[in-house]
C-alpha cells in the first residue's frame, strides 16, 4: 500500500506519524543533556541507539550529571525500564510477533508505540499503529539525539546556557502527566521528600534508587482503591 | 565542568551504557516471554506505575536541590517553578524544557 493511500485510509498510521515527531524533536533535549552530564556524544547516540527508552535514558544522564557511580546510573535506569516489560506482555497478547519479528518489536516497545497499538481498535490498526510509532520514534529520537549531543558539544559549559534547569524541567514533564489523582501525587511528594532526607546520608546516586525501593513496595502494598496509579497506558 | 574531568570520566562510561542498555533491551524482551496470564495480575502493573511515579519525582527533586551530598537553592530552582506553571498551562514537553534552560539561565545572569 501507498503512504499517501495509507495515510488517508489508517488512523493507527496518522497517530504513528505525529507521535513520531512529537516524541522525535525532543531528542535533542536529550542529546544536550547527556553531553553536558559529561558523557561524550558518542556515548549519548549509543544510549539512544541501543537502550531507546526515554526515561531511563534521562534517568541515567540524571545520576552521571549529579556525579553518581555507574551502577547507580544503570539502577536508575533499569529500573525506570521495568514498565517496558508490562508493554512487552499487552504486546505479545495484542501483536504475538515470532522470530526476528519478535526480537525487533521487543526493542522497539516503549510508552510511545505500545500506547498507540493499545488505541487501536482492529488487529490490523493495531500492528500499523505499534511499528509506525515504534520505526517513526526510532529514528527521529536518534537523529534528533544526535544532533542535540552536537549542539551541546559546541555551546560548552552548560550551566552557562541553563541546560541544568533543562534537566529538572525535563524530568518534571516526564513526572506530569502521571500524577492525575490524589494518590500519585502524595506518592511523588513522599519520593521527593525521601531521596532529598538521604542525600546528605549516602553517595550520589543512591537517593534516586531508595526513592524507586519506596514506589515499589508503594505499589505492591496498596490496593486499587479507585485511583491506581496510571501504569501501563491503561492497562490492566 | 571541564574538559579535563570530562575526559577522565568518559571511558569508564562506556561499560555502564552498554550494560544498562543490554539490562534495558531484556527486560522488554523478558515481557514478551512471560505468560499472558500475568498480565491479568493488576499488582504488577501497579508496581511498575509507582515504581516510575517515584524515580521520576526523586529524579526532579535531585536535579533541582541536590549538589553533590548537599541540599542547595539555586538558579535551577527556577527551572522548576517556570516548568511546573508552563505544564500546568499544558505548554508542550519541549517549550517546558527550553523554557527551563531559560529560566535558570536568566537567575544566573542577574545575580
Amino acid at each position: 500500500m501507498q503512504l499517501s493511500t495509507l495515510w488517508r485510509q489508517s488512523s493507527a498510521f496518522r497517530m504513528g506519524v505525529s507521535i513520531s515527531i512529537a516524541t522525535g524533536l525532543y531528542g535533542i533535549s536529550f542529546g544536550a543533556l547527556g553531553v553536558a552530564a559529561g558523557l561524550s556524544v558518542w556515548q549519548t547516540c549509543a544510549l539512544s541507539l541501543l537502550m531507546f527508552t526515554g526515561g531511563s535514558q534521562f534517568a541515567f544522564v540524571g545520576v552521571v550529571a549529579g556525579g553518581g557511580a555507574g551502577v547507580a546510573a544503570l539502577g536508575a535506569a533499569s529500573l525506570l525500564g521495568v514498565r517496558n516489560a508490562v508493554y512487552g506482555m499487552q504486546m505479545a497478547a495484542l501483536l504475538g510477533p515470532k522470530g526476528l519479528a519478535r526480537l525487533l518489536s521487543a526493542q522497539l516497545t516503549i510508552d510511545e508505540s505500545a500506547a498507540t497499538a493499545l488505541g487501536q481498535a482492529d488487529k490490523t490498526e493495531q500492528q500499523r499503529g505499534f511499528w509506525t510509532a515504534g520505526v517513526g520514534v526510532y529514528v527521529l529520537w536518534n537523529l534528533f539525539t544526535a544532533a542535540g549531543a552536537l549542539l551541546g558539544n559546541a555551546l560548552g559549559d552548560p550551566s552557562r546556557w541553563g541546560l541544568d534547569g533543562a534537566a529538572v524541567a525535563a524530568f518534571l514533564g516526564l513526572l506530569w502527566p502521571r500524577l492525575k489523582g490524589r494518590e500519585p501525587i502524595a506518592l511523588a511528594v513522599a519520593a521527593a521528600a525521601v531521596a532529598m532526607l538521604a542525600v546528605p546520608m549516602v553517595p550520589p546516586g543512591i537517593p534516586i534508587l531508595i526513592a524507586a525501593v519506596l514506589g515499589g513496595v508503594w505499589g505492591y502494598c496498596t490496593r486499587s482503591s479507585g485511583q491506581a496509579p496510571r501504569a501501563a497506558g491503561g492497562a490492566a | 565542568m571541564n574538559t579535563e574531568t570530562v575526559a577522565q570520566i568518559g571511558a569508564h562510561w562506556w561499560l555502564w551504557v552498554l550494560l544498562a542498555s543490554a539490562i534495558a533491551y531484556a527486560t522488554k524482551l523478558l515481557g514478551y516471554g512471560v505468560p499472558a496470564r500475568w498480565l491479568h495480575h493488576p499488582r504488577m502493573a501497579r508496581v511498575a506505575g509507582s515504581l516510575t511515579i517515584a524515580l521520576l519525582a526523586a529524579l526532579t527533586a535531585m536535579n533541582t536541590f541536590a549538589s553533590g551530598q548537599q541540599l542547595v537553592l539555586d538558579a535551577r530552582l527556577a527551572a522548576l517553578v517556570v516548568a511546573a506553571i508552563a505544564l500546568t498551562l499544558r505548554a508542550p514537553f519541549l517549550v517546558v524544557v527550553v523554557l527551563g534552560a531559560g529560566a535558570s539561565a536568566a537567575v544566573r545572569w542577574w545575580m
